[in-house]
């Protein structure tokens, strides 16, 4: 069987091989996407939208209908990840607390009554805990507050500079799930909840799609930002740059929470009391 | 840019991907294929697709390890095959 894979595979790459001679060069003049594409975007972006990166008004304009669903596919991923994970964690299970004025650990198991969930004096701790260093735990403090400022301006400059919701919010979940792989899970947990996660991701998704339909509300196409302009105040090129913007938040919003959520359902496979 | 950079990133992120494929320990295959998608990404960044290196750097390299990461964690470090 694994001849036959490797016999199939070494195929399958000859083939590619030989017709990657077809493929048009890069940066090919004569190539189909530079035909008429590639210049009409150059010429038209900015008189139609206002925006000097061509990407962004690529991805959230003239072909928002593919973004839409790719956030929409990103949300999707989370749900199954979180239907075939999520679980209850087992009851019978012990609980480890650390009392943080002595350092003592105490052990909680069956029924025994445990502190409350916002207590200064007892921290809920892994079973695998060992004392948290001071050179990750301080690193993590200081560069997480840079990392997010970077996050939303790469957000928010999705115009301008390379970047966009995708990837600011992915970087954003990065520095929560940097957070929880520093500290522990539920000190993940108590910063963005499973609950708020899911319906930010959500949310997300309504944004987007609910920007669209309200282009049909006020008697455009669906995702024809043009519609906008009575609500922004604006012309309607203006009106498309800040259609965009919207959207990117939309897709920001459900790509940072997804990731959180995926990454909660993946470190502890669903159960939500240990991770990595 | 220059055809000896593109040739030196173009082969290690050939031998990148096929050493994930071929390391047994899948923690070390994981990180592999980080170090392939940010080989990939500095691939994007030569030919002018800037967004395209972003996205490949957030999302290959930094986020899809820790998930990997985290799936070897609860499953087997030893690949079967």
């Amino acid at each position: 069987m694994k001849t036959f894979a490797k016999i199939t595979i070494i195929f399958c790459l000859g083939i590619f091989l030989w017709q990657s001679w077809d493929l048009p060069d890069w940066g090919d003049k004569n190539s189909p996407a530079s035909g008429h594409l590639s210049p009409y975007f150059a010429k038209n972006t900015m008189k139609d939208s206002h925006v000097p990166n061509i990407v962004s008004a690529i991805l959230a304009d003239y072909r928002g209908f593919d973004t839409m669903f790719e956030t929409a596919v990103v949300f999707s991923a989370g749900l199954a990840c979180f239907f075939l994970l999520r679980r209850k964690p087992p009851k019978t299970k012990s609980k480890y607390y650390r009392h943080l004025p002595t350092g003592i650990t105490v052990k909680i198991t069956g029924e025994g009554k445990e502190p409350s969930k916002d207590s200064k004096v007892f921290r809920q701790i892994d079973s695998l805990w060992t004392p948290y260093d001071l050179i990750i735990r301080k690193t993590t403090q200081y560069i997480i507050p840079f990392v997010q400022i970077f996050a939303l301006y790469v957000v928010a400059h999705g115009h301008y500079s390379p970047g966009g919701g995708f990837q600011g919010g992915v970087i954003l979940a990065a520095t929560i799930i940097l957070f929880a792989v520093s500290r522990n899970l539920v000190a993940g947990l108590r910063w963005v909840s499973e609950k708020a996660a899911s319906v930010s991701a959500a949310i997300g998704v309504f944004i987007y799609a609910g920007a669209g339909a309200m282009c049909i509300v006020l008697g455009k196409v669906f995702l024809n930002y043009e519609a906008l302009r009575e609500v922004f105040g604006t012309d309607s090129v203006m009106a498309r740059y800040y259609g965009i913007f919207v959207v990117e938040i939309g897709v920001a919003l459900a790509v940072t929470t997804v990731m959180i959520w995926l990454y909660y359902n993946l470190s502890s496979s669903g159960k939500h009391d240990e991770g990595l | 840019m220059s055809p000896i950079l593109d040739f030196i990133i173009l082969s290690m992120t050939v031998i990148c991907a096929i050493g994930a494929l071929s390391v047994k320990d899948l923690l070390g295959a994981s990180i592999v294929l980080g170090a392939y998608s940010f080989l990939l990404c500095l691939a994007w960044a030569i030919m002018g697709a800037v967004d395209v290196a972003f996205t490949e750097a957030a999302v290959g390299a930094g986020v899809s390890t820790v998930f990997f990461v985290a799936a070897v964690f609860h499953t087997t470090r030893e690949t079967k095959d």
